[in-house]
């Protein structure tokens, strides 16, 4: 078998797709929290992914993509049996899996996806976990009944009311503090802006918040420092010493405005490849 | 007879205006007459301080004698005896430090253009067919493992493979060749360059993977199950940042991801490739070192309207090798000297506006002999910016240190050797930047090929 071959394509919505990857040396040593770096083609970005499962017996990894730009909706675009030109990892620092108590996974869109391991991890661990899922409507919230499955209790709540709560994330973790839920760690992945008002609301309502950050990344090994995000008053590196990182303190305004550096030229890229790709996927 | 007395051959440079809106390699190959009359200009010195100065033991003399005769096939293989990637050597090294700097005939008549005779031999040998795959001892049946694919680690990878062992070469990105590839321009180092001496060290049975980043996919002691040595060889992949307010500001870049993207990435292709970069109109690139003149040259193909040089102390301490800084002042670069940024200044979207710097004076030399910058009371000013790069510097990366306890690291956070040149574990071998900090490619290759002699003792005396 070929590595970085795509064993199964599922697309899960509209934009959303999950590729399980024959990629041995990674299964191996994959840890939660921890993501990779795929290219699609020659001259290809380097785009970061955060790693949602693996299986060390059959060497493959899975990743859940959202497509967003050029890159995302050229790795959507790839089928079963073809490959990722580049898969590099496991990087990052893992999420510290402890018994923290009572703790929150949040996600948000792909999120959800990308928060199950340390949902996982969490609960091997001895913790009690309820999560808190969100999404705009309901045929963007992925993976509900495996989270159900895993976890102690699981709240959904969507922006228009179509799945669960009427609302966001933050009303949720309201509702359950009202109801009496005393939970002590949260773990939030989602949008940037998601993750700057649930780690505030955390910290408000005593949980000790932890997010994973996603800023633009080039090598994914601590060589560019491109990937910078302050944390507590000091510069860190995300791609090294996060992406998770205790919350209460990250500057989520300083990592929105980097993040949008290049969407501008991004669209540009978008545009070009929608204008000249004959899509194979048939759906559109 | 040898015509000393003739003028140097320079060789010709590709017109600034011109070159400075392209990728194109700056410096032209000799002509056959342009080599055949600096040729004609060496001394072929007994005892050769050229020679007895190359960090990889070149033999000047011998190659310029058989270039004289018009030998190249005798010219490159007898640079290959020592040094394995002469096409690489002939461009980014600093030969006035080392050769050309020894030659005797510096003074009076000037060196001989030793570094574009070793490019001129290896570009024109490989094109006529003449570079052949060195010939490589008897398999061993030993197996080497080799850490990241920049000049240091290569330069170990051949010559272990030319002793006879199995060499696996670990590289972390899609591409090989480290900083050659990420770092180093294609103006100076043409990719196709790097990817011809790559293929002759291939071609000796060294086996390349991309993608593997040993401390994360794989640790140090997960390889010395399956190898008999490793090598550490892994860079300074950490850039160097001032520490100042502001510099997270939108449009500052680290020398590393500024030049990476257009190098690695090749962003000044976009959107023919995919990765971007912006650039504003007016750059500043904060250093003077050569990653500070490649940060700079690379800028200006970018088409700003302005891109200065700042530096902290004077043109005469600065670290870039002269030909460089001509360089870049020939593409309209421009220098400012003894200035230190204080704070990186943003408008309400958290973009660059300008850096706020004081005026610096020269003082009294510190350890290495360069004297100190101090600043001037009361000399602050705003020097106007919209792109900031900084190129202050590289540290070693820290992730192989990080993930194995049993290295040990000294206070600069490089990896600590004995004087036998191994780290604290055994069969573990290191050089290059991750133990010198930031250096050079040629000191790079220095270590690497030092590294495998001892990797050879050690693998020939038995465990």
């Amino acid at each position: 078998m070929q590595e970085n071959t795509i064993l199964i394509k599922e697309q899960l919505n509209g934009a959303v797709v999950k590729f399980v990857i024959y990629k041995p040396l990674i299964a191996r040593t994959a840890k939660a929290g921890q993501f990779v770096i795929l290219r699609g083609r020659e001259g290809g970005e380097r785009v970061p992914v955060t790693l949602v499962d693996w299986d060390k017996e059959k060497g493959t990894i899975t990743v859940i993509i959202q497509a967003i730009g050029k890159s995302t909706s050229l790795f959507n675009s790839l089928n079963q049996g073809e490959q990722f030109l580049n898969v590099a990892g496991p990087l990052g620092t893992p999420v510290e899996i402890k018994n923290y108590g009572t703790v929150a996974v949040v996600g948000g869109g792909v999120g959800i996806a990308e928060v199950y391991p340390i949902a996982r991890a969490l609960k091997e661990a001895g913790n009690r976990v309820i999560a808190v899922l969100g999404a705009r409507t309901k045929e963007l919230l992925i993976l509900e009944p495996q989270m159900s499955e895993l976890c102690d209790k699981t709240v959904c709540a969507t922006d228009d009311g179509s799945h669960g709560m009427k609302g966001m994330v933050t009303d949720a973790i309201q509702s359950l503090h009202d109801g009496g839920e005393k939970i002590d760690a949260g773990f939030i992945i989602g949008p940037i802006p998601m993750m700057k008002f649930t780690s505030r609301l955390m910290d408000k309502l005593g949980i000790t918040p932890y997010a994973s950050l996603n800023p633009i990344m080039l090598d994914g090994t601590g060589m560019c420092g491109c990937c910078r995000v302050t944390v507590e008053g000091k510069v860190r590196f995300a791609c090294v010493e996060g992406p998770m990182f205790p919350a209460r303190t990250i500057d989520f305004d300083e990592l929105i405005r980097r993040t949008s550096e290049y969407k501008p030229l991004e669209k540009e890229s978008l545009e070009n490849y929608q204008k000249d790709h004959v899509c194979k996927c048939g759906l559109h | 007879m040898p015509n000393p007395s003739a003028p140097r051959q320079n060789g010709r440079q590709l017109d600034p205006q011109v070159r400075k809106k392209n990728f194109e390699e700056v410096a032209q190959i000799f002509t056959q007459e342009e080599a055949q009359a600096e040729a004609e200009r060496c001394l072929h010195c007994q005892n050769a301080r050229c020679q007895a100065n190359c960090p990889v033991g070149v033999q000047v003399p011998a190659f310029i004698a058989l270039l004289k005769d018009g030998n190249i096939g005798g010219a490159i293989t007898k640079i290959m005896e020592t040094s394995l990637l002469p096409a690489i050597c002939g461009r980014v090294c600093p030969q006035e430090k080392h050769c050309e700097g020894n030659c005797v005939l510096k003074a009076k008549f000037g060196a001989v253009n030793i570094g574009m005779l070793e490019r001129y031999t290896a570009d024109t040998a490989r094109k006529e067919g003449l570079l052949k795959t060195p010939v490589c001892a008897q398999k061993t049946g030993k197996k080497v493992a080799c850490i990241g694919s920049g000049p240091s680690s290569i330069a170990a990878a051949a010559e272990l493979a030319r002793a006879g062992h199995d060499v696996t070469v670990f590289e972390a990105l899609h591409a090989f060749g480290g900083v050659l590839r990420y770092g180093i321009p294609s103006f100076r180092l043409p990719r196709e360059v790097i990817d011809a001496e790559i293929e002759t060290v291939k071609s000796m049975g060294v086996k390349f993977q991309t993608d593997v980043l040993i401390g994360a996919s794989e640790k140090i002691a997960d390889l010395l199950k399956q190898f008999d040595a490793v090598y550490i060889g892994s860079g300074a992949g950490l850039p160097t940042m001032l520490g100042i307010p502001g510099e997270s500001a939108v449009g500052v870049y680290s020398a590393n991801e500024f030049l990476t993207r257009v190098n690695l990435m090749q962003a000044y292709k976009f959107p023919q490739t995919d990765t971007p970069i912006r650039i504003g109109k007016h750059v500043v690139v904060l250093g003077g070192g050569n990653s500070a003149m490649d940060a700079a040259r690379c800028a200006m193909r970018l088409g700003p309207d302005s891109v200065t040089v700042a530096y902290r102390r004077s043109a005469a301490e600065m670290p870039a090798r002269a030909a460089e800084v001509l360089h870049a002042q020939e593409e309209g670069v421009a220098f400012d000297y003894l200035i230190t940024p204080k704070e990186i200044l943003q408008d309400e979207n958290g973009r660059v506006t300008g850096i706020k710097c004081t005026r610096n004076e020269l003082g009294d030399p510190d350890a290495k002999g360069r004297r100190r910058p101090v600043e001037i009371a009361g000399s602050e000013f705003i020097l106007p910016a919209d792109t900031v790069i900084v190129a202050i510097g590289q540290r070693p990366n820290p992730i192989i240190a990080k993930t194995t306890p049993e290295l040990k690291t000294t206070e600069r956070g490089v990896l600590a050797l004995d004087e036998q040149g191994k780290t604290t574990l055994p069969g573990v071998y290191a050089g290059g930047d991750i133990i010198r900090g930031g250096a050079t490619v040629l000191l790079a290759m220095k270590d690497g090929i030092e590294a495998a002699r001892r990797i050879n003792a050690y693998l020939n005396g038995g465990k």
